[in-house]
C-alpha cells in the first residue's frame, strides 16, 4: 500500500490494488463562495490493508469518504480518480454505484444514535441489505443470516435482539448492527467513519473489536477515518493526517509516531495524553484550522505553525519523500526534522510548544544561513 | 395500546365538560336573545309573549342550572330549545353534519395527496426552479382569503357551464333540488358536480402548510443519516426514497394533519355560505345571526368532539406507524 | 466531524470560521440585523408592508374623497379621479379601500400586540415558576386551544356591535395561547442556563429576572410568532367581515369591501380584485417577514444558494 499525492508522487505497482484514490479533489459552492472542502487526496489500498486517516473537523477526511461512496450531494463538484478493482467510480450512474456500494465498499458512519431507521427493525435493516446483493435470497434465509451477523458483531441473544428497533438499544449496540450491515455482504473495503467517537470511552474499544472481528471474518482492506492518533495506533498499517482539504504527512504508523515529519503532526502528537512519556504536560495546537473558503496561498498550517517562515506563506509544499520509504510528508522543512532524531523532537514538543518555538529559532538561524550563500 | 384509548376517552370527558362550561358562559352572556325577540317581531310581542318566550328557551333560570340540564339533556339526546319554533336541533345537527362531513373529508384528502405530492417533488428538487415556484405559491395560497378565492372559483364555475352548456359545475348547494327521485348515476355525478368546486375551495386552506411541512419534513428526513446508511447498503435510489425517506417523513404529518382541523372547521362555514351549502356552517350562521344559544351549543359541542376524537386518533396513527412511541 | 451531512453545512460552517480569523466578532444582535437584511423577499416585503401602512394611516389625509361620502360618479372603472373607481352607490373605491386596509391593519395589529403580551407573560410566569403555577396555567392555555377561533370569534362578534377593537381583542384572546406555549418552553430551557443562575445569586428579584433576562431572550421566537399572529388576524377579521360579524358599516374593512363586491365580479371588478389584493399583499409579504425572522434568529436554517 502507498499514498500518493496530488502531484502524483506513487510508489508501488497498482494491480494489485482494491481501492485506489488520485487526485480527488471536492468543492461546494455555498453563497458564500466556493469551498474547496478537498484538495487532491490519494492513497491505495491493497487487499486487506488498513488505513487510518486523521485529522481535525473540517479537515475533510469525511468528505473523502463520502465521495469514494459516491454519496455526495448533488451540487458538489468532484475532480480526479477514485477506482475500485480496476473500474473508475466517479462518473459512474447511480445505479451502477449502488451495486458496488454495501458490496464492494461498506461504510460505517459516526453517530449510532442516527444510522439505523427508528421505524424498522434492526433485522429488516440488515435483511435488505443482504438481499438487495443477493435477489435470489428468501426472507427466512436474510433472518438467519442477520441473526448469524449480530452474534459475529458481539450482540447477546441475536435470536431476540433481531426484532429490536433501533431505539430499543444502546449506542454501542447499534454500532455493532451498524457494523454487521458493513460486512453482511463480504465487502472488499470497509470505510469506518469516527466509528467511536460518539460513544462512551468504556465501549470505544468493544467497538473496534468488533471492527477487526468484522475484518476478520471478511478480509476486507480499512479505512478507519478519526481525529483520535489513538485509535488510529492499534488498529491500521499505515497513517494518513489531513490538513485543510490535503493529506500534509502519510507515512507506516511507526513512522507517524515515532519520526513525524511535519509539524502539525508533531502538534497532534504533542496533544495526546502518553503512558510511555514522563512529561505530564499536553501541548495543544493554538488556533483553529483555516477556512476553506478562499483559502489563500501558502502553507494552510502557517498561521498556526511555530516554524513558520516565509516561504511558508508563498508556497504551498507538495508532499514528497521524507525518510524512510513510503514516508511522505508536505513541509518546506521536513528536511530539518529529519536530521533531527525522533526522540529530540518528541522532547522539545513535549514539553511545550515554546520549546517547539525554541526549536524552530534554531532551525531558522541555520536556514538564514544557507540563504546568504 | 386498547388501555391506552379507553384512558384517553375518559380524560376527554371532562375536558369536554369544562370546556363546553366555558363556552356555555361566553354564549349567555355574548348576547340577548330575549331582547332580540321583543324588539324583532313585527308587531312587538306582549309582555307576556316575551315572558314565555324567556321560559322557553330557559332564559329565565340561572346559568349553572341552565348549563346542567342542557348537558344532561344531551346525554338523553335532547339539544335543548331553539329561538326558532318547531326546530329540532339534534335533527338539524346531524343532517347537517353529514353534508358537511362529505365536504370536510374530501376536502382533506384532496389536500393531503397535493400536499405530500408538491412537498415532495419540492424536497428532492430542492432550489429548483420547480421548488421556487411551488413554494412561492405555497406563500401566496397562505396569504389568500378564502372567501375571496371561493368567489373566484364561483363564478369560474358559472363562466364554464355557460361556455360548455352543460350544468356540472353545482355553485349552489350541496346537491341540485328535486333530484331525489332520479337515478343512482344521476344522483352521484349531481353530487360529485356540486362537491368539487367546494372542495378545492376548501382543500386551499390546509394545502400551503401542509406542502411546505412535507417539504421541511422530508428534507430534514433526507438530510439524515439512515438515508445516507440506505444509500451506502446500496439499496436504489427509488427504494431509499419510498422505503426510508417517505416512509419516515410522512409520521409527523399525522399529527399536523388533526391539529389543522378547527382551522379546516372555519374554513368549511365560509366555503358552505358562499357555495350556499345547507351544511354545519350555514346552521352556525343562522344561530351566531339569531342569537340562537342551544344551536350554538349543538355546534360547539360537536365541533369539540371531532376535535378531540381527531387527535386521538391522530395519536394512536402515530403508534402504530413509529415504534418509538409506546402507550401502555 | 460534521464536513458532510448537508449541503447547508458547508455553508453554515465556514463563516464562523471565516470570523474566527479575518472578521472581527460581531455582536448576536449585528448577526440577527445582517442574515435579515440578506434576505431578499423578506427585505421587499418588509418595504412593501411599510409603504402600505404608510398609505393607509396618511393617505386618507390628503385624498379629496371621503370612504364615507357619495360622489356624482356612479360604477365608473378606475381612472385618473378615482384610481380604483367608484361602487354603484358612487362611492370612492381608493378612499374605501385605503379605510377598509387602515381597519384591517388596526384589528390585526393589535390583535398581534395584544395576544403576544398576554401570551408572553403568561407563558413566561408560567414557565418560570414551574410547579403548581405552571400546570394550573397550562391547562387554561389548553382550554383556550381547544377552543375553535373562527366559530367562537363568529359567535361573540356578532354580538359585539362590530367595533374594530372589539374584533381584535376577541381574536386576541382565542390566539393569546399559542404564545404562551411557545414563550413557556423557551423560557423553560432558559431558566436553566448560567446567567439566571448569576442574577439569582446577585439577589435579583422573580420579576426582575423574568421581565429582564428570560422575555429579552425568548424576542426570536416571540416576533416570528408576531408575524404570524398579524397574517392569522387579518385573514380571521376580513372573513368575519366578509360574513358581516365583523366591521360593520359605515365603517369598512377589507373582508367588508370584498364581500359587497362578490356580485359584481364581472360587471365591476375593480371593487372586487383591489381589496382582495391588498388582503393578499399584507398577508403575503408579513408571511415573507416572518420567514426572514425566523432564518435570521435561527441560523441552522440558513440556506444555501447556487
Amino acid at each position: 500500500m502507498t499514498t500518493t499525492s496530488s502531484e502524483g508522487v506513487r510508489a508501488g505497482a497498482a494491480t494489485d490494488a482494491v481501492l485506489e484514490v488520485d487526485g480527488l479533489g471536492v468543492e461546494f459552492p455555498t453563497e458564500d463562495g466556493i469551498v474547496r472542502a478537498v484538495r487532491g487526496v490519494g492513497y491505495r489500498l491493497g487487499p486487506g490493508d488498513s488505513l487510518g486517516i486523521v485529522g481535525e473537523s473540517g479537515s475533510g477526511k469525511s468528505v473523502t469518504a463520502t465521495a469514494v461512496m459516491g454519496l455526495l450531494p448533488a451540487t458538489a463538484k468532484v475532480r480526479g480518480s477514485v477506482r475500485f478493482e480496476g473500474t473508475e467510480l466517479l462518473g459512474l450512474s447511480d445505479a451502477r454505484l449502488s451495486d458496488i456500494r454495501g458490496k464492494g465498499i461498506a461504510m460505517i458512519f459516526q453517530d449510532p444514535m442516527t444510522s439505523l431507521n427508528p421505524v424498522y427493525t434492526v433485522g429488516y435493516q440488515i435483511a435488505e441489505t443482504l438481499q438487495r446483493h443477493h435477489p435470489d435470497m428468501k426472507t427466512r434465509e436474510a433472518r438467519v443470516r442477520a441473526v448469524d451477523l449480530l452474534g459475529t458483531v458481539g450482540i447477546p441473544g441475536p435470536e431476540r435482539r433481531v426484532d429490536s428497533y433501533p431505539h430499543e438499544l444502546s449506542g454501542g449496540m447499534r454500532q455493532r448492527v451498524v457494523i454487521a450491515i458493513a460486512m453482511a455482504n463480504d465487502p472488499d473495503v470497509i470505510i469506518a467513519d469516527e466509528p467511536t467517537t460518539a460513544l462512551d470511552v468504556t465501549v470505544q474499544a468493544q467497538i473496534l473489536d468488533a471492527l477487526e472481528t468484522a475484518r476478520a471474518e471478511t478480509g476486507a482492506a480499512l479505512v478507519l477515518i478519526t481525529h483520535d492518533l489513538g485509535v488510529v495506533a492499534g488498529h491500521t498499517d499505515r497513517v494518513a493526517v489531513m490538513y485543510a482539504g490535503r493529506i500534509v504527512e502519510t507515512g507506516s504508523v511507526e513512522d507517524i509516531f515515532y519520526a513525524p515529519r511535519m509539524p502539525y503532526t508533531l502538534g497532534l502528537l504533542g496533544s495526546l495524553p502518553r503512558l510511555d512519556r514522563e512529561e505530564e504536560r499536553l501541548t495543544p495546537i493554538s488556533g483553529s484550522p483555516p477556512s476553506l473558503l478562499n483559502l489563500p496561498p501558502g502553507c494552510p498550517f502557517a498561521p498556526r505553525c511555530p516554524m513558520r517562515r516565509d516561504v511558508c506563506d508563498r508556497d504551498e509544499p507538495p508532499l514528497r519523500p521524507a525518510g524512510r520509504d513510503g514516508h511522505l510528508s508536505a513541509c518546506h522543512f521536513a528536511e530539518d526534522l529529519v536530521g533531527t532524531g525522533a526522540e529530540q523532537v518528541f522532547d522539545a514538543v513535549g514539553a511545550d510548544s515554546e520549546a517547539l518555538a525554541r526549536f524552530a529559532d534554531a532551525t531558522s538561524t541555520g536556514n538564514r544561513e544557507e540563504d546568504s550563500v | 395500546m386498547l388501555a391506552y384509548t379507553v384512558r384517553r376517552l375518559l380524560v376527554s370527558i371532562p375536558v369536554l365538560i369544562v370546556s363546553t362550561f366555558v363556552v356555555f358562559l361566553v354564549v349567555v352572556n355574548a348576547g340577548d336573545p330575549v331582547a332580540n325577540f321583543a324588539v324583532s317581531r313585527q308587531p312587538a310581542p306582549s309582555k307576556p309573549a316575551v315572558a314565555a318566550f324567556a321560559r322557553h328557551i330557559h332564559a329565565d333560570q340561572p346559568v349553572a342550572e341552565r348549563y346542567w340540564n342542557w348537558i344532561t339533556g344531551v346525554l338523553h339526546g335532547d339539544f335543548g330549545p331553539s329561538v326558532q319554533p318547531n326546530l329540532d336541533i339534534g335533527h338539524d345537527l346531524f343532517t347537517r353534519f353529514r353534508v358537511t362531513l362529505t365536504l370536510v373529508a374530501a376536502a382533506m384528502v384532496l389536500a393531503l395527496l397535493m400536499a405530500v405530492l408538491f412537498g415532495v417533488f419540492s424536497a428532492l428538487r430542492q432550489y429548483s426552479v420547480a421548488d421556487y415556484v411551488i413554494t412561492f405559491l405555497g406563500f401566496l395560497f397562505l396569504a389568500m382569503p378564502v372567501f375571496w378565492f371561493a368567489v373566484l372559483l364561483k363564478q369560474a364555475g358559472i363562466r364554464f357551464n355557460q361556455q360548455t352548456g352543460s350544468q356540472f359545475l353545482g355553485t349552489i348547494g350541496e346537491k341540485s333540488p328535486y333530484l331525489e327521485v332520479d337515478t343512482t348515476w344521476n344522483q352521484f355525478t349531481d353530487r360529485i358536480g356540486h362537491l368539487t368546486l367546494a372542495t378545492i375551495t376548501l382543500a386551499l386552506v390546509s394545502f400551503a402548510s401542509w406542502t411546505r411541512y412535507t417539504r421541511a419534513s422530508m428534507l430534514e428526513v433526507l438530510d439524515s443519516d439512515y438515508v445516507r446508511l440506505a444509500r451506502a447498503k446500496g439499496l436504489r435510489r427509488g427504494k431509499v426514497m419510498t422505503r426510508h425517506a417517505l416512509r419516515t417523513a410522512l409520521i409527523p404529518l399525522t399529527t399536523v394533519v388533526s391539529l389543522d382541523i378547527g382551522i379546516i372547521l372555519g374554513g368549511a362555514v365560509v366555503t358552505e355560505t358562499i357555495f350556499q351549502w345547507h351544511g354545519m356552517g350555514e346552521m352556525l350562521v343562522q344561530a351566531a345571526t339569531s342569537i340562537d344559544v342551544y344551536r350554538t351549543m349543538a355546534w360547539l359541542l360537536l365541533s369539540a368532539v371531532i376535535v378531540i376524537g381527531l387527535n386521538l386518533i391522530a395519536d394512536l396513527l402515530y403508534a402504530v406507524l413509529d415504534p418509538r412511541i409506546r402507550y401502555d | 466531524m460534521t464536513d458532510l451531512k448537508a449541503p447547508g453545512s458547508p455553508g453554515t460552517e465556514v463563516p464562523r470560521a471565516d470570523h474566527e480569523f479575518t472578521v472581527k466578532q460581531r455582536s448576536q444582535t449585528q448577526l440577527i440585523l445582517r442574515r435579515f437584511l440578506r434576505h431578499r423577499a423578506a427585505m421587499i416585503s418588509l418595504v412593501v408592508f411599510l409603504l402600505i401602512l404608510l398609505w393607509a394611516f396618511l393617505g386618507p389625509h390628503l385624498w379629496h374623497y371621503s370612504y364615507q361620502k357619495y360622489t356624482p360618479d356612479n360604477s365608473q372603472p378606475p381612472s385618473a379621479k378615482h384610481p380604483f373607481g367608484t361602487n354603484a352607490a358612487g362611492y370612492d373605491a381608493y378612499a374605501q379601500v385605503m379605510r377598509g386596509t387602515q381597519t384591517s391593519l388596526k384589528i390585526a395589529l393589535l390583535t398581534a400586540l395584544g395576544s403576544t403580551l398576554l401570551g408572553a407573560v403568561w407563558g413566561a410566569i408560567a414557565g418560570f415558576y414551574r410547579g403548581v403555577v405552571d400546570a394550573v396555567m397550562m391547562r387554561v392555555t389548553d382550554l383556550v386551544l381547544t377552543l375553535p377561533l373562527f366559530a367562537i370569534a363568529l359567535v361573540i362578534s356578532s354580538r359585539t356591535g362590530g367595533d374594530w377593537y372589539w374584533i381584535a381583542i376577541v381574536i386576541a384572546g382565542l390566539t393569546w395561547a399559542y404564545v404562551s406555549r411557545v414563550v413557556r418552553s423557551t423560557v423553560l430551557s432558559l431558566r436553566e442556563k448560567e446567567f439566571v443562575e448569576a442574577a439569582r445569586a446577585l439577589g435579583a428579584s422573580d420579576a426582575r429576572i423574568i421581565f429582564r433576562h428570560l422575555l429579552p431572550n425568548t424576542l426570536g421566537p416571540i416576533i416570528v410568532n408576531a408575524t404570524v399572529l398579524v397574517a392569522t388576524a387579518i385573514l380571521t377579521e376580513t372573513a368575519l367581515s366578509f360574513l358581516g360579524f365583523g366591521v360593520q358599516p359605515p365603517d369598512t374593512s377589507l373582508g367588508l369591501l370584498v364581500s359587497q363586491a362578490q356580485t359584481a365580479v364581472d360587471t365591476r371588478p375593480w371593487l372586487f380584485y383591489i381589496p382582495g389584493a391588498f388582503i393578499i399583499a399584507i398577508a403575503l409579504t408579513i408571511n415573507f417577514i416572518g420567514d426572514g425572522l425566523r432564518d435570521a434568529f435561527d441560523p441552522r436554517q440558513q440556506r444555501v444558494r447556487q
